[in-house]
């Protein structure tokens, strides 16, 4: 087990070095010099070497990528070029809210998942299956805004439930779920009806194995072979999806904050694009990516739980 | 009183009929076979006693077990009765335990979900009954870190350990290596007679039946055709099918005497490693050696037989004989060239050797028409061949198979025409030598006897060398001249088929062919 997880952590640590240097490489090639961006049209030339030299844009390429990877490791983002304030601080404010939108999304998705996955497996062809089946038909075909767009008209206009957008800060807990509830539910549908379906056809797969047969000649019953012996293994496949799930709904989110109006990482992302704040965009994406290789290595971890077949191996 | 009595089991599932008027009995502390071939309804008839027939099942008659009329039971009262009064052992033992939990869990849970106790003590009894069923590892162990036999030692210890009056064996060695089926049935028959069970066992392979059962059931087409005390049925069989079944298990096939001594295959001194996965995380991989030291000679036209057990080298040796995998050591020649050049196959052999391989179900692409099937090794000349249909036809003739079963596709054959097929395949580029991977071994009898008697008859109209891989002792000792013995990637003991069968030397061959069942001598009876 403890070979398991050093493989796994010798491989998150080389997986973050390679991306850490395509992020890189990738935003030196992206034409426009960021120094005269932020200066406009109209500097002088010397003023633009002057602050490219402050920028240590003049730096040769390997010192710039190591004095980048280091100031990240003492969490030094550098300082955003159109908000004039340290990217941290901008990332600080964000990932609060996109980090705890990700999680509650994927706790419904994962909740709603669950049982109907389990129950449509145990009632294979049967109307709850069927039932089941069509709900998450439609949850994979409908696209989440809209579904954020029906969940506003209904509970924010209609029925005055939640507020329509906006996020009033932690400082009020119970506000601050709140007003993350409709997003989440929004995010979390269309990914429940994919999981609903992948834990079902798992199920399935698994009910029809021999060690099932065996299980149910030693007297118990379909529901008791299906709950101690089914859902754990059927439970490896699903792993998975809800690790690339998770990635998803953390910078997946653009548009349902644009929606809801939440200031989220989405929406930072999308606005630094906009205004070639290529700090900001390196430095996030950088975090995105960090955050998915985690997943990812929680998700290895969690397999190895589930399945002692992979703690014997490296 | 009788423990078990079937009486009148009709079964139909869907719009098809399994079983037609089964009349089966069965007492406590004796052994009832059911045998037949596949599709003959055996295995139904066991799940139809656990009441644990597929869906879509419908059957009239009566099963009583001890009185009790299974067909009638409620599920709830089925569920205490399984495990509890009846235990069940499959023929799979390598997916028949749940990979997840450990075997000690596996087998306390029959207790726990039975009786009212607490789990170390059910712990302690699956412990206990672990022990008893002769397994030497601790039960904190998960299935996949043991052998296909060990596993299956786990799987009867589920079965047992509410000591059942009656046991059910579902093919229970069929998937085990001769030694340790010879063990399991040993397990069984002692584990019958401590506990006064009565055993059903259902197997096709009539030597277990002949050497273990008191009683034998012959299944035909879901009917029972013949049902007889054993030494009574082994001298006077009634039933022509009964008659046919043990004939063709002991079938001889008149192979033509191999003459002349031109070498084809020359091996000598093959090592074939594969890296093992790494004890430390950087440390170097370990080897597994799965070919040691490995030489021996084919003649042109000779038949040469390869026996061990499963894990000894024979699938790799079929490998490298074929040149799909590089060896690390030794070299192997075919008509002095060899069969391994660069890092590729060299073809200018490879259409000199064609395979036949175990599974007449996975080995053909089920898109492609039998014409294509069988051309396929033309692509290792450099131009087809003129004449390509007629070729065709000739081939699959030659196999027992008309020209007209070209334009078909491969689910419209039974198992035994699609290793007609396949030999059809092999032969259509006329190879110096055929490989036969354990290529009658998913058959059933009747069917294997029709398939090795083409196989003689091939001999007979062309030289044909081949290897013949198996793990059945009988079916070597038929259509071989010469046989070579392998144990853990090293030949043991090599010679001509006779003598090595009459007079073995290596301890090793002494143990295979003492292990292996063996049906009584009609002759002489």
């Amino acid at each position: 087990m403890i070979r398991y997880i050093a493989s796994r952590l010798l491989s998150l640590t080389l997986s973050l070095i390679a991306a850490s240097i395509v992020i890189f490489a990738v935003i030196e090639v992206i034409p426009g010099d960021p120094a005269a961006f932020m200066l406009g049209v109209n500097a002088r030339p010397d003023t633009l070497l002057a602050l490219r030299d402050q920028m240590g844009l003049n730096d040769p390429l390997p010192l710039r990528y190591f004095a980048w990877v280091t100031g990240m490791l003492t969490g030094d983002f550098g300082i955003s070029w159109t908000y004039k304030t340290p990217v941290a601080e901008l990332v600080n404010d964000r990932i609060w809210v996109s980090l705890p939108l990700a999680i509650y999304a994927l706790f419904l998705s994962t909740i709603i998942a669950f049982p109907a996955g389990i129950i449509a497996a145990s009632r294979r062809g049967g109307m709850g299956d069927v039932s089941i089946m069509g709900a998450t038909q439609l949850g994979v075909a409908i696209p989440n805004f809209w579904f954020a767009m029906i969940l506003v008209l209904i509970f924010a206009i209609k029925l005055r439930w939640f507020s329509a957008g906006g996020f009033p800060g932690w400082d009020t807990p119970l506000l601050a779920i709140k007003s993350l509830t409709l997003p989440a539910i929004a995010l979390a549908l269309p990914q429940a009806a994919i999981l609903a379906r992948v834990m079902r056809s798992s199920l399935l797969d698994n009910l029809g194995e021999d060690y099932i047969r065996t299980a149910r000649a030693k007297g118990l019953t379909r529901r008791q072979a299906l709950w101690r012996h089914a859902v754990r293994n059927a439970l490896i496949p699903v792993l998975t999806i809800i690790g690339l799930q998770f990635s998803f709904l953390l910078a997946g989110g653009i548009i349902i904050e644009q929606i809801f109006f939440l200031p989220g990482l989405g929406r930072l992302i999308f606005q630094s694009i906009s205004a070639r704040d290529l700090i900001v965009v390196e430095s996030v994406v950088m975090l995105l990516v960090f955050v998915v290789i985690v997943v990812n290595f929680a998700v290895d971890l969690a397999y190895a739980v589930v399945d002692p077949r992979l703690r014997s191996r490296t | 009183m009788t423990l078990l009595h079937i009486r009148d089991l009709t079964l139909t599932i869907g719009t098809t009929d399994i079983l037609h008027n089964v009349d089966v009995q069965l007492q406590r502390g004796e052994i009832v076979a059911i045998t037949g071939e596949s599709g003959s309804g055996k295995s139904m008839t066991a799940l139809s006693i656990m009441g644990l027939l597929p869906r879509g099942a419908r059957s009239s008659g009566q099963i009583l077990l001890d009185g009790t009329d299974i067909l009638t039971t409620s599920e709830p009262d089925l569920c205490k009765m399984r495990g509890n009064t009846m235990g069940m052992v499959f023929q799979e033992p390598m997916t028949a335990l749940n990979p997840v939990q450990t075997i000690g869990d596996q087998v306390a849970e029959t207790i726990l979900i039975h009786e009212n106790t607490s789990k170390k003590q059910a712990h302690k009894r699956a412990a206990d009954m672990l022990q008893r069923v002769g397994l030497d590892v601790a039960p904190s162990r998960f299935p996949h870190e043991l052998s296909g036999g060990q596993r299956q030692r786990v799987v009867i210890a589920m079965a047992i350990v509410k000591h059942p009056k009656l046991l059910i064996a579902d093919e229970p060695t069929t998937a085990l290596d001769v030694t340790t089926q010879a063990n399991i049935l040993t397990l069984l028959k002692d584990l019958v007679r401590e506990f006064d069970m009565g055993l059903l066992l259902i197997t096709h392979d009539l030597a277990v039946v002949a050497d273990v059962a008191d009683h034998i059931v012959v299944m035909q087409k879901g009917r029972v055709v013949e049902s007889a005390p054993t030494p009574d049925l082994l001298a006077n069989m009634r039933h022509p099918y009964t008659r046919a079944l043990f004939d063709a298990s002991s079938h001889q096939v008149d192979l033509p005497v191999h003459t002349g001594c031109v070498q084809l295959v020359h091996a000598s001194h093959i090592v074939r490693d594969y890296p093992a996965p790494r004890n430390t995380l950087f440390g170097p991989r370990p080897k597994f050696r799965a070919l040691d030291d490995v030489s021996f000679t084919i003649d042109r036209g000779e038949r040469v037989g390869l026996v061990g057990e499963s894990g000894c080298g024979k699938s790799t040796l079929t490998r490298a004989l074929l040149g799909l995998e590089d060896v690390q050591g030794g070299t192997i020649t075919l008509d002095g060239a060899p069969v391994f050049t660069g890092k590729k196959p060299n073809l200018i052999v490879r259409r000199k050797m064609q395979v036949v391989f175990q599974d007449p179900y996975g080995s053909f692409n089920p898109r492609h028409r039998v014409s294509r099937l069988v051309s396929e090794p033309w692509h290792l000349l450099d131009s087809p061949p003129d004449n390509p249909e007629a070729r065709i036809a000739a081939a699959l003739e030659d196999v027992g198979l008309s020209a007209s079963d070209a334009s078909k596709y491969i689910h419209e054959f039974s198992g035994g025409q699609r290793q007609r097929i396949a030999i059809a395949r092999a032969l259509i580029v006329e190879p110096d030598l055929i490989i036969f991977d354990e290529a009658v071994s998913a058959l059933d009898v009747s069917v294997r006897a029709q398939v090795l008697d083409l196989i003689a008859d091939l001999c007979r109209k062309r030289p044909l060398a081949y290897l013949f891989i198996s793990h059945d002792l009988t079916v070597v000792r038929s259509v071989t001249d010469r046989v070579l013995v392998m144990k853990s990637g090293q030949i043991v003991e090599q010679g001509a088929t006779e003598s090595v069968f009459n007079n073995p030397q290596h301890p090793y061959t002494q143990t295979l062919l003492a292990a292996a069942p063996k049906l009584p001598d009609f002759e002489e009876a």
